[in-house]
């Protein structure tokens, strides 16, 4: 493995990363980064070892064998809040928001701010720092006083993301962030990466289905499979074309593989 | 117009609000003696125990938990007071000794609750039988005169409007913390989004557990302060529930949800006020007591179907608004 040339350390560096299940091997041997102010893109099909290698890069896991690097130092993660200290955030699938709390206290959500001389809440301070800071990443809701459960899905995981990025997150792992969303309601979180990525000032490691949706918004695409990274390329030099041949390339040569198994019809089926 | 109705559907006790006026201004045109201060004072005794039961138990419903065992501890609080007295410690020293016993079963209560997994309802369950049995053990089935005469006796509970005044604080200071306060929020999101609250990083376990205690503290201080204003500590109902169960109701006709994540401290104050209305009401009208838990039941399920219909309403609203 080479030493990258760039002076500035990668935010994150995965290598060698083994973890298994007792006889289930989910990742047989990753090496995985992410460079500062990049945006990574996974793919991968299910069961390809993608929420394993997130559980491991969140510190929710730690893996069997492998290293994992911060910002050049190498560490080993304790835990999802050692992680979160070291900068590294995770907005998962459930987006960890409360629908019965207003966008402003889900944006500090255990990240209260209290008046100065009493412990009580400054809502106040809360809902402008919310508004500030939503408003300057052009992430667009009714209201900040709006309880989230009344926001649609897209402006949910925008207000996520948001969040991640507000607690100075240096990288920030997006679960699958576009997954069961219209083309309405994923464009504003297509339009939310773009903006951080032209910032630069997080990296982000994109877990994604849609092809399309990867090229769009990624630097730099990795696919996952059978706990492997087989597949490393910038996005210049790759097309959606290219990626569906991939991935469906795979499921023939599994389907001829496969002998299909012989099937016991119940009789009285129904 | 609409922002007057507006107004009304965002915030969820508004409902039990007016429900509550229009039955005080119907007891009062119908009949006289209902705005006597003997009648007030009355009513203020009626809800008494039954809204800080009921604001202990918002705080609770609010993140998920229920906790039925507050019906003994309520019954079990006094005779704490009573041995302590008889031991020959002041009464306000006996009163704190009694807080701790119910603030020690209500952290037994989350312990098990918590630390096995197993749901609150079932775990209160038993504490109330447990505790309510225990409470019988403890006074030998036979109501124990209660301590009287002197500030402190007149202080919780003995002096006319005492009891009132102490649940009015109680309710403001609980509101307060719900809602303005760390504690508050943790108790939305535990109780919103538990597996969120858990990834968010709030400590929703420790949340649990105080609000476990706190409603616990709350049931044997209720208990207490009913007991002295009534002279006399009685642990005859100690065992039947009936008291958490009032509790419940007012916490719920004054819009808590029971799935957790929604509910207000005012509103359960105004569920046990229109609770206590409505029972000083049926009384003075001269209806039966067996017909006035009928209208009870019937309060509670009605109460709900108008927070569903409100509720869409105020989804409906909020659409409209963005």
């Amino acid at each position: 493995m080479s030493a990258p040339i760039d002076a500035k350390p990668e935010a994150i560096r995965a290598e060698g990363i083994k973890k298994g299940y007792g006889p289930v091997v989910a990742l047989h041997d990753v090496d995985l980064h992410v460079g500062r102010g990049e945006v990574l893109g996974l793919i991968g099909d299910n069961g390809s070892g993608k929420s394993t290698l997130i559980k491991v890069l969140t510190g929710f896991h730690r893996p069997d064998a492998g290293t994992l690097s911060v910002n050049g130092n190498e560490v080993v993660l304790r835990s999802v809040s050692h992680a979160r200290q070291l900068g590294i955030e995770t907005v998962f699938q459930d987006l960890a928001l409360v629908d019965q709390l207003p966008v402003y206290l889900n944006m500090h959500l255990n990240k209260e701010v209290l008046h100065k001389s009493l412990p009580f809440l400054d809502k106040k301070r809360m809902r402008a720092q919310a508004r500030d800071h939503l408003e300057d990443m052009g992430v667009r809701i009714p209201s900040v006083d709006t309880e989230v459960g009344f926001l649609s899905g897209g402006q949910r995981q925008a207000v996520a993301i948001a969040r991640a990025v507000y607690s100075d997150a240096k990288v920030i792992l997006l679960d699958e962030p576009l997954a069961a969303m219209g083309s309405k309601e994923s464009g504003i979180i297509i339009d939310l990466i773009l903006e951080l990525r032209r910032r630069g000032e997080v990296s982000i490691l994109l877990i994604a289905h849609n092809f399309a949706h990867v090229i769009e918004v990624c630097d730099r695409i990795n696919l996952l499979r059978y706990g492997r990274i087989e597949y490393d390329r910038e996005v210049a030099n790759t097309s959606v074309h290219e990626l569906t041949d991939l991935v469906a390339a795979d499921y023939r040569r599994r389907a001829d593989r496969t002998v299909a198994p012989e099937r016991h019809e119940p009789e009285d089926a129904g | 117009m609409m922002r007057v109705a507006e107004f009304l559907l965002r915030k969820p006790e508004s409902t039990i609000a007016i429900a509550g006026l229009a039955l005080f201004l119907y007891f009062a045109l119908n009949n006289d003696a209902f705005l006597s201060t003997d009648n007030v004072q009355i009513i203020s005794q009626y809800m008494i125990g039954m809204a800080i039961l009921a604001v202990g138990q918002t705080m609770l419903l609010i993140c998920g938990e229920l906790d039925l065992s507050m019906g003994s501890v309520y019954f079990m609080a006094p005779f704490i007071v009573y041995f302590a007295k008889d031991a020959g410690l002041p009464l306000p020293i006996c009163i704190v000794l009694a807080l701790l016993g119910a603030g020690v079963v209500g952290l037994i209560n989350g312990a098990i609750t918590i630390g096995f997994g197993i749901p609150s309802f079932i775990v209160t369950l038993g504490m109330l039988l447990a505790v309510g049995g225990f409470t019988l053990n403890l006074s030998d089935g036979f109501p124990k005169r209660a301590p009287s005469g002197g500030l402190a006796v007149d202080i919780f509970g003995g002096a006319k409007f005492s009891g009132f005044a102490w649940v009015v604080a109680i309710t403001i200071v609980m509101h307060v913390i719900l809602t303005r306060t760390r504690w508050g929020v943790y108790t939305v999101a535990a109780g919103g989004n538990p597996t969120g609250a858990r990834e968010a990083g709030v400590p929703a376990n420790s949340i649990r557990a105080r609000n476990f205690v706190v409603a616990s503290m709350l049931a044997g201080f209720a208990g207490i302060i009913e007991g002295i204003r009534i002279g006399s500590f009685d642990p005859g109902a100690a065992v039947n529930g009936q008291k958490v169960f009032d509790a419940v109701a007012a916490a719920v006709i004054g819009g808590t949800l029971l799935t957790g994540g929604s509910g207000t401290v005012i509103g359960a104050f105004l569920g046990a006020l229109v609770l206590a209305i409505l029972r000083d009401g049926f009384i003075i009208e001269g209806v039966s007591a067996y017909t006035f838990n009928m209208v009870i039941g019937a309060a509670i399920i009605g109460a709900m179907i108008l927070n569903v219909f409100a509720t869409r309403a105020r989804a409906r609203l909020r659409r409209v608004s963005t």
